[in-house]
């Protein structure tokens, strides 16, 4: 057989990239087809419904909820302050005397009154939600009311896991080596602000000190399960990641572990030291993958931005790849061959398998399942 | 509508699950259907493809390439132009193409009920039942407080909600305190912004007006028949259906390249085969085993992201199914870690590993989702982790599994003194005849017999249990299958599908390693003879091929059983299968393992040895 498909992360010096920066829900898009924006520049406003607080008003005022309507004080809709009289009832014999007043605990707007229940849902005031672009680029698409799709020319890196969410700042390659393990004496207030580039491993400790001095984001070939633990304080149990709040953002290239990163994503990162980059720990590893990224832009002008049509990544003979799985995790190989038929491997499972050689010249077969291709 | 062979003579079906694209093709040769190739391709919901059907292209290619090498014919294609061609014309295209799925993570929904284990457990009986993976279950009960459970599902996004609450005639306050609370909440579907959720009433008819008032407005509203019309009935079809059709025409559309699948899936006249809920599919198929058998059944499949337990007890062939939704072998490996603990499951490995080493191997799994363990002791590893997400899964499957919840029985004496309770689990391992595995751990592990032991370590079945696995992992595809041809879907379920692979005998009681616990003389059918008192925690494997049948004499010692009925002596036949017959008198209720390490170890190997469950070289 001559190719295959095989899932693959992309590491390239120029991408057209396009991405959608939507509101959570509808709001205000303040920016215009056409603009230039840069990565901090608000897209986008809106106002997220506040928080709702249902309150048991008939009990309250010791009435059934058929009863409410002749002593409510308020309708659907009806801004309120806190201490608002919701509903007071005539008191004894109807002169006001022990009358009962209940009223509103917080700011806000009456949702919603039930005669079946008795209940009123009340809404605390509005919170505000901005949406930034996170990437220099022209705005090239307008959603009304929801947001935009912006472009941009970018050199772009995927990684495989990652943690924090999105942020924006300088590159600042410290690695010697795709091999190296950044040690924490290493990093000091230069380093504040920026977003590092470690080599194969990033340790508990020197995160740690990252934090201290004001990191902005760690991108490292491997990092420790433990390691992520102990930051977090709980075990990842399924990969969906993003929202955590550690004080920076950090994105492996390569796994779980000490893993070489791959030579191309190591000169890649260290042809840029010094660029403005975006960077985000997003992942999630099912319904709607989402990888984490890490975005460095290009001068560019708007002509340029004619994406590619997305490809698959093949497996052909020639094809670099990055083996995936145990043994050689990590390594970098060449596609010699695709045989067709099933092979038996050391664990006994027949698969399809690929031979590919090492750059000494060494070869070996490898199930195709554990492998991906190194996009060029 | 139901094809017969004259239409229908090559077949492909795909399963498009969370992780891979499984294909397989069924062709009719010389006189039966058969279950010929099958090829498989990463599922390909994700950026950059964002199209679910450039992964079925890819395993339907993959498929093309083995059949003609397979029938030595260079010009078999089954697509062309990236479409399936259809009808077949020759060597070219196929009669019907049709498929199930799971990918874009399934149909997730929230329900709600007004008592938590009656309304709210019977809404999630038919959610589950229709192929859902159930995200929260809330009630007027529930000990949250209302702003929580608002919290909650604005937080959750799921595809659809299911209210239950009253029996007919009812409460219709707490009901409508629901409706509420979802009003409220005035959640946003998780796939699109351009539709209204849909939400489905099953509840209390008498409060349909109310709930119609109070939620119109917001959400897409469907009201169907109560799901629980009195105490002492479930009614769940009706809503089941709805689910169904809902997430046919909502949520499913909203996966990216599923308006196009939807296209492609035809029989040989064109007309649209509906894709189908990967598990709703697996439901059929077990609980078409139990009718037609008339046998209770236990099956799981075991997924990348979910494992789902089926069962179907008593003889009114109650119907059950929970989905553990964070237990499966890929995107969920780490949570099994995470919810079992590292210790659970290095007790099932006949060998020392560095912790660290172990740890960052699943969570590397979990982020390769689709890797698969080349080396012999990342296979080890695997199934052992396996053992405790099946573990897991049936734990909370027969917590479910159980009687209605709430009702008042009456009891004649007899009942009164067994001490059963209204809403026991109806799940019987002593009762149960056989146990099905599918899903790619277990229909793919390289050794039938890591089937055998999988399903025994985790499912610890008691007295006599047939024991049988999907041979490649079809039965979904068969489950869709069977709507268009009912006749090709059970000859190769029959043929193909189903693998026997043998039966479990093991006694339930506590004994003392190394004393007698079971004496066991079987007469195999190619007359030889196997004739042991085995002793306590051990295990013993006699081959006894598929369709064979052993005649054994059966006598326990110490207080051990065998059966319902408390016997400790029995004569019985015992089914053969691909592995054979499993003699296993570790004992049950409980089933410990040595703590000690270096027994612990001794004991597996010994185990796996006799099992012939992996190679000698990694038992010594």
């Amino acid at each position: 057989m001559g190719q295959a498909y095989s899932a693959g992360l992309t590491v390239t010096d120029s991408i057209i990239l396009k991405k959608e920066r939507i509101l959570p829900l509808k709001g205000q898009v303040l920016v215009k087809k056409g603009d230039m924006v840069k990565a901090e520049t608000v897209i986008a406003e809106t106002l997220l419904p506040g928080k709702v607080i249902p309150f048991n008003l008939a009990n309250k005022l010791g009435v059934t909820p058929s009863q409410l309507v002749n002593y409510i004080k308020i309708k659907p809709g009806q801004q309120i302050s806190k201490d608002t009289i919701l509903a007071e009832n005539k008191g004894l014999f109807g002169l006001g005397i022990f009358k009962t007043e209940v009223r509103s605990p917080c700011d806000g707007e009456v949702e919603n009154i039930s005669a079946v229940t008795g209940q009123i849902l009340l809404r605390e005031p509005r919170i505000p939600v901005q949406v930034k672009a996170f990437m220099d680029g022209f705005i090239t698409e307008v959603i009304p009311d929801e947001g935009v799709v912006i472009e941009n020319k970018s050199a772009y890196i995927q990684g495989i896991f990652g943690i924090g969410g999105e942020t924006i700042g300088e590159l600042k390659f410290m690695a010697l080596t795709p091999d190296d393990e950044l040690s924490p004496a290493k990093i000091d207030d230069s380093c504040r602000d920026k977003i590092i580039v470690a080599g194969a491993f990033i340790s508990y400790l020197t995160i740690d000190v990252a934090i201290k001095h004001g990191v902005k984001a760690i991108i490292t070939g491997g990092i420790d399960d433990q390691d992520i633990k102990k930051m977090l304080g709980y075990d990842i149990g399924v990969a969906i990641t993003g929202h955590e709040n550690i004080g920076l953002t950090i994105v492996c290239t390569e796994g779980f572990g000490k893993i070489t990163m791959a030579q191309k994503t190591f000169d890649l990162l260290k042809s840029l030291d010094g660029k403005k980059t975006s960077i985000h720990g997003k992942t999630q590893i099912r319904a709607g993958v989402m990888r984490p990224e890490i975005i460095i832009p290009m001068d560019f002008t708007e002509d340029e931005l004619i994406a590619k049509e997305a490809s698959l990544p093949i497996l052909e003979p020639g094809t670099l790849i990055r083996i995936i799985r145990q043994p050689n995790f990590g390594k970098i190989a060449k596609v010699i061959s695709l045989p067709e038929e099933l092979t038996q491997v050391e664990s006994e499972t027949w698969v399809r398998i690929l031979e590919a050689e090492f750059e000494n010249g060494t070869r070996f077969r490898i199930p195709r399942a554990n492998v991906e291709v190194i996009e060029s | 509508m139901q094809y017969d062979e004259k239409r229908l003579t090559r077949i492909v079906a795909t399963d498009c699950g969370s992780t891979t694209t499984k294909a397989i093709l069924i062709e009719w040769v010389d006189g039966e259907y058969r279950q010929t190739i099958r090829g498989e391709a990463p599922t390909t919901v994700e950026a950059p493809l964002n199209d679910v059907t450039k992964g079925v292209i890819n395993a339907t290619q993959e498929m093309e390439e083995l059949a003609r090498l397979k029938h030595k014919n260079p010009n078999i294609k089954f697509m062309e132009n990236g479409e399936f061609v259809i009808p077949r014309n020759g060597d070219i295209g196929v009669d019907a193409y049709v498929s199930t799925s799971s990918a874009g993570g399934g149909l997730q929904m929230m329900v709600t009920g007004v008592v938590a284990s009656m309304t709210g457990e019977s809404a999630e009986r038919a959610a589950l039942g229709a192929g859902a993976i159930v995200m929260d279950l809330i009630a007027s009960n529930d000990k949250r407080m209302n702003h929580e459970k608002i919290e909650r599902i604005r937080q959750l996004r799921p595809d659809m909600i299911l209210m239950a609450g009253g029996e007919d005639g009812g409460t219709v306050k707490h009901v409508v305190e629901m409706a509420e609370l979802v009003s409220g909440a005035d959640p946003k579907p998780r796939l699109g912004s351009s539709y209204k959720l849909p939400v489905i009433f099953a509840g209390n008819k008498e409060a349909r007006v109310e709930i119609s008032n109070t939620l119109k407005e917001k959400v897409d509203l469907i009201i169907t028949e109560n799901i629980r019309p009195k105490l002492e009935t479930e009614n769940l079809g009706p809503a089941r259906d709805k689910i169904h059709d809902l997430f046919m025409e909502h949520v499913m559309k909203q996966a990216p390249g599923y308006n196009k699948l939807m296209e492609w899936t035809k029989g040989p006249d064109l007309e649209n085969v509906p894709i189908m809920p990967t598990p709703a599919a697996v439901g059929n198929i077990m609980q078409t085993i139990a009718k037609d058998e008339n046998i209770e059944v236990v099956g799981v499949d075991i997924g990348g992201a979910t494992t789902d337990i089926f069962s179907v007890f008593t003889e009114e062939h109650v119907f059950n199914r929970t989905v553990s939704a964070n237990l499966g072998m890929s995107y969920s490996i780490s949570n099994v870690l995470a919810s079992a603990g590292l210790a659970n499951i290095m007790r099932w490995v006949p060998f020392d590993i560095n912790e660290s080493e172990l740890r960052n191997m699943i969570k590397n799994k979990m982020i390769r989702p689709t890797t698969i363990p080349s080396l012999l002791e990342e296979l080890v590893l695997e199934q052992a982790i396996a053992k405790e997400a099946l573990r897991l899964a049936f734990e909370q499957h027969k917590e479910f599994a159980s009687g209605l919840k709430g009702m008042q029985r009456q009891r004649d004496i007899s009942e009164a003194f067994s001490q059963t309770t209204s809403g026991a689990s109806i799940v019987n391992l002593m009762t149960l005849n056989l146990l099905v595995g599918s899903g790619g751990v277990l229909s793919h592990a390289p050794r039938r017999h890591q089937t055998v032991m999988m399903l025994i370590d985790s499912f610890l079945p008691e007295g006599i249990t047939r024991l049988a696995v999907d041979s490649i992992f079809m039965m979904p595809h068969l489950g869709v299958l069977s709507e268009i041809s009912a006749k090709a879907a059970t000859e190769v379920f029959r043929k193909d599908c189903m693998i026997y692979l043998g039966t479990c005998v093991a006694p339930v009681g506590k004994g003392k390693l190394g004393k007698p616990a079971l004496y066991a003389k079987l007469e195999l059918p190619d007359g030889t003879s196997f004739e042991e008192d085995i002793p306590y925690g051990e295990v013993r494997l006699i081959p006894c091929g598929i369709g064979e049948i052993a005649k054994a004499h059966l006598k326990t010692h110490g207080g051990l059983i065998l059966d319902k009925d408390k016997n400790r002596e029995l004569d019985i036949d015992l089914h053969g299968g691909q592995v054979g017959i499993v003699l296993d008198t570790r004992g049950r209720r409980p089933f410990t393992l040595p703590t000690e390490k270096a027994q612990r170890i001794a004991s597996l190997k010994k185990w796996m040895r006799e099992l012939k469950a992996y190679p000698n070289d990694i038992l010594v």
